[in-house]
């Protein structure tokens, strides 16, 4: 029960750097990617006789068209960078289907995301209106409307962080929290076998995987492609001003 | 009642208090999609569109609901206030 909420656990420490399991998955998950882009690039034909280089064009296809279609045509070097973001954050969210903890589920990997994007908005609005310009919307169009601006202009990394980490990390909790409450049932309803060492409750079976295949699958994919479009649609709309 | 008991107690509360929040977003996303529907009913060609920038609005709707979850989940497992017991 007390480890539902905790946050992740630390692996090992070289000196003051404390490693933790999310960044131990974060490696992980660059290793899978690498391997799956050197698994599925290898060979590559002007016309494609391999499935893999049918769904490797179909990825980068998908990709680009999201990418054109949201940020325009002049941000299109934009692409690789939004494919690694979703890549990363659908398995991020996915890994925890493994039994291992989902690496979106820290606040710090999706608050770096997040502040990655703001940059990104920063950089491209001071880069069409001059940096003058910048410190200048922030008084439009009157004065007053300042504190306002800021506030707005720090919720939107603020709220992208908090919207990932909090599907995941709920869906985390969630599942965690049903999955002892029907421990507690099956034990009410003399459900509970202990053979020795080994025990299990009946109610454990299955229940808790349908609700893995919502918030890990289904709840992971959208909010990946959710963030990637948020960070897609702000820095393109920051861009065009 | 220690004041520890006290203190937890009001927490979990607090947290099922702040989860009401949830209506909102419930409402705002179920008229979202709804919408969603009949735009895509008239126009069966703009689905693709149509979905996409439900997406959107939906995450947007979504934020609301996520803060006060946000708040349950830190009043459940990281309370600051036990801390301020001393």
């Amino acid at each position: 029960m007390d480890d539902i909420g905790a946050g992740p656990k630390v692996v090992f420490e070289i000196g003051s750097i404390v490693i933790t399991e999310t960044v131990v998955m974060g490696w992980l998950i660059v290793a899978v990617v690498t391997l799956l882009c050197l698994w599925l690039t290898r060979g590559l034909k002007k016309v494609p006789d391999s499935k893999r280089q049918v769904v490797a064009e179909m990825f980068v296809k998908f990709v680009n068209d999201m990418v054109k279609k949201n940020m325009g045509e002049k941000l299109m070097g934009y692409s690789p960078y939004i494919g690694a973001l979703l890549i990363s954050a659908v398995l991020g969210a996915l890994i925890s289907m493994v039994g291992l903890r989902s690496m979106t589920a820290d606040i710090n990997v999706t608050a770096a995301w997040a502040l990655l994007t703001f940059v990104l908005i920063t950089f491209h609005k001071i880069k069409a209106n001059g940096f003058v310009g910048y410190l200048k919307s922030f008084a439009q169009p009157v004065a007053f409307i300042l504190p306002l601006n800021l506030i707005s202009e720090l919720a939107t990394p603020a709220s992208m962080a908090f919207r990932l980490f909090g599907n995941v990390a709920g869906g985390m909790v969630i599942t965690g929290l049903l999955y002892g409450a029907l421990g507690t049932a099956s034990e009410a309803l003399h459900l509970h076998f202990a053979f020795g060492q080994w025990a299990f409750s009946a109610l454990q079976v299955g229940i808790p995987a349908v609700l893995s295949i919502y918030f890990d699958l289904f709840s992971g994919c959208i909010q990946a492609y959710i963030f990637s479009m948020l960070t897609m649609v702000n820095v393109g709309a920051a861009a065009e001003e | 009642m220690s004041d520890k008991a006290f203190v937890l107690g009001c927490s979990a509360i607090g947290a099922g208090l702040a989860m009401i929040a949830g209506i909102g977003p419930g409402i705002g996303e179920g008229y979202a999609v709804g919408k969603t529907i009949e735009s895509i009913a008239r126009q069966p060609e703009a689905q693709g569109d149509c979905t996409r920038t439900m997406f959107i609005g939906v995450a947007m709707a979504e934020s609301t609901g996520i803060y006060s979850f946000v708040v349950a989940l830190i009043l459940m497992f990281a309370n600051p206030f036990i801390k301020r017991l001393g």
